[in-house]
């Protein structure tokens, strides 16, 4: 019984230092900004389309997808209630609020953060995060500033595009296949999505969903042990506290904006 | 713990050879040297100065004029072999492009990989790696030069390669450089002064032919490859053990 308590608390303790390591290591990254600009940029640039513009196929066919599905469960539900033209309201609403940010982040969790998270371990088992060290370069601004930037700067737009090609999906089935007016599924949609609540929540949502998975990855990578053992295990545990950290968040962001208190 | 008591001097503008058994932590001395690694006791200078004293952007300003070739090379993968020996450059001179761009050429050009410039780290030879990572750490011409295990890995080509480069370095340029091995015949064949660390402990110093004439048994069994001696074939358990309790 004692024993497990030491060990609970020493766990924690240990949680503690590694989140305080975490913490201190990011804003280090950010504080030590640019030297100069335009290089900034350029690797910025670089990474945004790494990071981004190469997830965006997983992300519009996901988004379709789910779109898709949401529209053929929800008619079926509101067909009974003979209000099937509620279905672009449904579609809207659950992906601006919900599936967007939420599905985008742990769909850019495994595709982006694990990318990330592999590509510092590899830097750093074949010496190169030394070897910026050892030109006076801080690898901190170098290697993982940009990546992390890009990553915050990514996943909401990635979450607009999949929300959007969601919708584009959903018509195509509840419109196009289902028959659904296209008048009211357009028009219920207008009438139903408040910016503030729906979009801006949803906005708050995918950028903290952001900030949380890319710490998570490039910090994963930076401190991994450099052998093709430790970089498989910071992948995977890129992935799972990513993912787990997303969803526990998501609840509390949710709690905060619809809960009623 | 992986040193005691290490006392060792690096002469200006000579080649010292740091040989010693894999595991004594010849390269963990290397970094000690760079203040890549703080040592929990004791100083190192470089310079005249305590390198781990220093802060921050005082060390990175000492570490411009060092330059470390490591084991594997650690070419940035995602730069070419121009941009690799440009980075440096770019980083720290304020030369414009053209200046820049004949300074890289000129450093190619004498490890002899000036017509590699386009390709990438993914594309070269092991050797090839290793000789585009020495033109870049001699980028901004250095005073001090570290090799960490030039010559592992290396075919006899390579290694004739490199050991020329080194030498041609220091000939030309008198760039102070530690060259970390455990390659017997090629170290004492470009140092000017050898330093033999076993068990955490510096066993032997000075030029290699001292070093060739020494009786001590350890020195002599590295030397001479004897798979038993001082340093035993079977790997003690009790060793074993006390690693895996500290663990």
């Amino acid at each position: 019984m004692m024993n497990s308590l030491i060990s609970l608390g020493a766990g924690f303790l240990d949680w503690l230092e590694a989140v305080g390591r975490a913490g201190i290591f990011i804003v280090q990254s950010l504080v030590r900004l640019p030297v100069r600009l335009g290089e900034s940029i350029n690797l910025l640039i670089r990474q945004l389309y790494s990071v981004g513009v190469l997830s965006l196929v997983i992300i519009i066919v996901s988004g379709t997808f789910i779109g898709m599905v949401l529209s053929l469960q929800g008619y079926s539900i509101l067909a009974k209630f003979g209000s099937s033209g509620s279905v672009g309201q449904l579609l809207a609403l659950s992906l601006l609020r919900e599936l967007g940010p939420v599905v985008t982040a742990l769909l850019f969790a495994g595709r982006a953060g694990s990318s990330l998270t592999a590509e510092i371990g590899l830097m750093k088992a074949t010496e190169q995060l030394s070897s910026y060290e050892m030109m006076g370069v801080d690898p901190l601004r170098r290697v993982i500033a940009p990546r992390f930037i890009a990553g915050v700067i990514s996943l909401p737009l990635l979450s607009f595009v999949f929300s959007a090609a969601g919708i584009i999906g959903g018509m195509l089935v509840s419109v196009g296949w289902l028959g659904v007016s296209d008048g009211a599924f357009w028009t219920l949609m207008q009438q139903s999505v408040n910016f503030d609540t729906d979009v801006m929540n949803g906005v708050i949502k995918a950028v903290v969903f952001a900030v949380v998975v890319t710490w998570i990855a490039v910090y994963q990578g930076y401190e991994c042990v450099p052998t093709s053992e430790g970089i498989g295990k910071a992948t995977t545990r890129t992935v799972v506290l990513g993912s787990l950290s997303i969803l526990a968040l998501d609840f509390i962001l949710t709690a905060a904006m619809f809960g009623d208190f | 713990m992986i040193y005691e008591d290490v006392s060792l001097d690096i002469p200006r503008g000579k080649i010292t050879a740091v040989m010693g058994p894999s595991g004594t932590g010849k390269t963990t001395l290397l970094k000690l040297i760079a203040a890549q690694l703080y040592p929990d006791s004791g100083h190192i200078f470089v310079d005249g100065k305590d390198i781990h004293s220093l802060s921050r952007s005082d060390l990175y300003k000492v570490r411009e004029k060092m330059g470390m070739l490591f084991q594997s090379g650690a070419l940035f993968s995602d730069m070419s072999v121009f941009e690799n020996v440009a980075f440096p450059l770019q980083e720290h001179t304020n030369f414009d492009a053209s200046k820049i761009e004949s300074i890289v050429l000129e450093k190619l050009h004498s490890v002899g990989l000036r017509g590699a410039a386009r390709l990438f780290p993914s594309e070269l030879s092991g050797g090839m790696a290793r000789r585009v990572a020495l033109a870049r750490a001699i980028a901004l011409d250095p005073e001090l030069v570290m090799f960490d295990e030039p010559f592992t890995g290396q075919d006899p080509i390579s290694k004739g390669v490199l050991v020329e480069l080194i030498r041609q370095l220091n000939d030309g340029s008198g760039i102070t450089s530690i060259v970390v091995s455990h390659d017997v015949e090629e170290s004492l064949s470009i140092a000017d002064h050898v330093c033999i660390l076993s068990g955490g402990r510096v066993i032997a110093q000075g030029t290699p032919s001292d070093i060739r004439a020494s009786d001590d048994a350890q020195v002599k069994q590295f030397l001479n490859g004897e798979p038993d001696g001082p340093v035993p074939f079977h790997y003690p358990e009790s060793v074993a053990d006390e690693q895996r309790s500290q663990r």
